[in-house]
């Protein structure tokens, strides 16, 4: 199992958060939300169960419900950052009416956008997104602080006892770009094929 | 002024509701996302009593091309409901289902276009077909009752067999005419 380490502030160092989310994963489906998360599933190796995303800020929740309604036998995990999901956030209520299974959502949250200079996000001055998903009716939303704390978010991941909602506060440390492929119809060609074989391309 | 005056919705015996709703049914679509418009509310409560379709509300119109994209990662057809207003609202999220060649069907009621009242309908309503096409999206338009059909299984013919957003934009003309003009 990856150790999870913690970085200058103390806090979860992103890379192991997600490599330990996605490791041995079972078929486990995950969309990367728009910047740093992204390149985080990317690092924790590529492949055909991931879908990195280049754009469609702030949505990232709902093509994860989209999924998981479509895949109701799958685990899907929308892994996105804290500005990506507050652009969105009247989502986790689309997905609470939905109660997915299948689906959970987890915001590595650095409180900044990390990718256009470092600029503070809501959730600097204390926005509370476990609050918010909480309110919006995802029963069991939490706050993940220690590497305990997210290898019970694991473990509760891949029981699909979803919907699940967490924010993991990590480490503002930016890492180096590892980039996915930048072709998204191969992105999307790649998972449908994945998920149910070749017949993905006659549809 | 009368209810019906405000929110226009087709009549009773008007077919094209249920047209749309078996069109629906011989693509093969197993989610529906919406943001609700009177004008589709008889579509709506067909999708709702179909224990195959998945009806999705949505906060936002945007979020809907981000759940026809997850729909089709995960093998299942989509088609999203919308009055013209919330056009500008997924404006950028079109991109999602343009550079993954997305299949994205929208069907949208149109306002701000024939008879409106509502001053703040007439700028998305006017701009509704120029924008949507500025953003590579398809258009087609109906505006008589018996062309709703057809037009309609155009657009998610174009959407399904060629793989990008396409829309039918259904006139005000067509929803208003029972109260026009009174």
């Amino acid at each position: 199992m990856t150790e999870i380490a913690v970085g200058p502030t103390g806090k979860l160092m992103r890379r192991d958060v997600v490599k330990a989310l996605l490791e041995n994963r079972d078929g486990m489906l995950a969309i990367g939300g728009l910047g740093a998360p992204a390149w985080d599933i990317t690092a924790a190796g590529d492949s055909p169960l991931n879908l990195p995303l280049w754009g469609g800020m702030g949505g990232a929740a709902v093509m994860g419900l989209g999924l998981a309604l479509a895949q109701p036998e799958r685990k899907v995990c929308v892994i996105t950052g804290d500005g990506e999901m507050l652009m969105g956030v009247g989502s986790l209520a689309t997905v609470a009416v939905q109660r997915p299974r299948n689906l959970s959502i987890v915001v590595l949250d650095n409180e900044h956008y990390g990718e256009t200079g470092m600029q503070e996000t809501h959730t600097k001055h204390g926005v509370d997104l476990v609050m918010m998903a909480k309110g919006a009716g995802i029963a069991d939303s939490r706050l993940v602080r220690t590497a305990e704390e997210l290898l019970k978010l694991r473990a509760d991941i891949h029981a699909g006892n979803g919907p699940l909602f967490a924010q993991v506060k990590i480490d503002e440390g930016t890492q180096p770009l590892v980039l996915p492929p930048r072709e998204a119809s191969i992105l999307q060609a790649r998972m449908r094929e994945a998920i149910m074989g070749p017949e993905a391309h006659l549809q | 002024m009368q209810r019906e005056q405000l929110e226009s919705a087709p009549t009773a015996a008007e077919a094209w509701p249920d047209q749309i709703y078996d069109l629906l049914k011989q693509h093969g679509v197993r989610q529906v996302g919406l943001v609700p418009d009177a004008g589709h509310a008889r579509l709506i409560k067909r999708c709702l009593a179909d224990n195959d379709m998945k009806v999705v509300s949505l906060t936002t119109e945007e979020e809907g091309v981000a759940l026809a994209f997850g729909a089709w990662l995960g093998g299942e057809k989509s088609v999203l409901l919308m009055q013209s207003s919330g056009v500008g609202n997924i404006i950028n999220m079109l991109s999602v289902a343009i550079a993954h060649r997305t299949p994205c069907p929208i069907i949208v009621t149109m306002r701000g276009d024939f008879g409106e009242f509502n001053p703040f309908q007439v700028p998305m309503g006017n701009a509704t077909q120029a924008c949507l096409e500025a953003m590579g999206t398809l258009v087609k338009r109906a505006d008589r009752p018996e062309d709703v059909a057809e037009t309609v299984n155009a657009t998610l013919r174009l959407a399904f067999n060629t793989y990008r957003p396409t829309a039918t934009l259904l006139g005000q003309r067509l929803l208003g005419a029972k109260t026009f003009g009174k």
